[in-house]
């Protein structure tokens, strides 16, 4: 049960935070909590079909199938981490005031939502499929075990469901002002994250093999397979053997998100007073 | 503001894009591997010691005879690869220095461990 239970939280923990973000974010935002709960149903369905289908995706590609399908959703994750904070950018401080309620803000608000709820399903979905996997082979043995096995499953949801708590209200403690930065940082170094490890699986698939020597060990001073470590892994991208290639791609989607925010970012403030 | 978004997504596409020739002209002069054949059966690895050269790449070939998936981890060689019952998988390791590396069976931790080592 005990072992169950970790394994279960293992894999939740790293969605939970992702939603925990996502739902502060989008606080201010009308019907969020539908489209969010829309991107976890859909990532759970979709979790249950790649389970069902490990084996033919692994296949795939000279057995490379899991690390390019994974490596995909990773990237299709940030460029909607992207595209958000490119969009926030330019109409957060709309959505904030008082065009709130206008209806052109609703139906913007939404188009962004449908970027985030992406986020959510790809993430329940990659932790999901392992969870699945895990629990079918539990299951599939049965006998003695298959009660403590679900109990600890259950637990360790919970457990995940509480980090997905835990880190929305933690955020939203920050005062609203503060609140935008903050999280505009936070999606960026998550994005900036998820590209490192999309570049990891590449090079695990060996699609990937220029700038692969390791730059620098940090695993004696905290491991990110520890929880601390996995925490940080998924909040900014820590690793402790990054290679040339992942702090390239790491850098270069900060690089990107950062010039993409000055270039569309906030036209109103740069044409509107010019003219008085 | 449709004119912009399309603009941004063409940038970030283009920066995968550039992204792309390296990985396929890297993919050709990669250094011959060594190949370990690994079979997992009744949450045991045989052998349950395998072991490699150092500094040159490795490649493993898993077979899992049993009927359930397992998932072939290892926290020092940062590998995390599920495999379905009764199916091969192939896992590339990176060049490695000597030492030894454990590995286990994520979904049985505690009985199903083996170790590589790199010599």
């Amino acid at each position: 049960m005990i072992a169950a239970l970790i394994i279960v939280f293992r894999e939740v923990f790293e969605a939970g935070l992702i939603i925990g973000i996502v739902l502060a974010v989008t606080r201010t935002v009308p019907h969020r909590n539908a489209w969010i709960g829309g991107g976890v149903l859909a990532g759970v369905l979709a979790a249950c079909v790649v389970a069902a289908f490990a084996g033919a995706l692994s296949n795939l590609f000279a057995g490379m199938g899991q690390e390019l399908f994974n490596a995909a959703i990773l990237v299709i994750a940030v460029v909607m981490l992207t595209w958000h904070n490119v969009w926030m950018a330019r109409h957060g401080a709309e959505l904030a005031g008082e065009l709130r309620v206008a209806g052109q803000a609703v139906v913007e608000g939404s188009k962004s939502l449908l970027a985030l709820a992406v986020v959510v399903g790809v993430a329940v979905l990659r932790e999901g499929s392992e969870v699945v996997l895990f629990l079918y082979g539990v299951i599939a043995t049965g006998g003695d075990t298959a009660w403590g096995v679900t109990l600890g499953g259950l637990g360790g949801l919970a457990l995940g469901l509480m980090i997905c708590l835990l880190t929305y209200f933690g955020l939203l403690r920050i005062p609203a002002r503060a609140l935008f930065t903050t999280t505009t940082i936070l999606i960026a170094l998550l994005a900036a994250g998820m590209a490192a490890q999309a570049a990891a699986f590449l090079e695990k698939a060996n699609w990937l093999t220029a700038m692969d020597n390791v730059v620098w060990d940090s695993g004696w001073l905290l491991s990110d397979a520890s929880i601390p470590g996995k925490a940080l892994h998924t909040l900014i991208g820590y690793t402790d053997q990054p290679t040339a290639m992942q702090l390239t791609v790491y850098l270069a989607i900060l690089l990107i998100t950062f010039v993409l925010m000055r270039l569309y970012g906030a036209p109103a403030k740069a044409v509107v007073p010019a003219r008085g | 503001m449709s004119r912009s978004r399309t603009l941004s997504k063409a940038v970030i596409f283009a920066a995968v894009a550039a992204l792309l020739p390296i990985a396929a002209t890297s993919a050709a002069n990669a250094q011959a591997a060594t190949e370990i054949q690994l079979s997992y059966k009744d949450k045991k690895f045989d052998p349950a010691e395998i072991s490699a050269p150092a500094n040159t790449p490795i490649v493993i070939k898993l077979k899992n005879l049993d009927a359930k998936p397992m998932e072939f981890e290892s926290k020092t060689l940062k590998i995390e690869k599920v495999v379905a019952g009764s199916s091969d998988a192939t896992v590339n390791v990176r060049a490695q220095k000597p030492g030894r590396y454990e590995f286990v069976d994520e979904y049985n931790e505690k009985v199903a461990r083996g170790a590589l080592v790199v010599k």
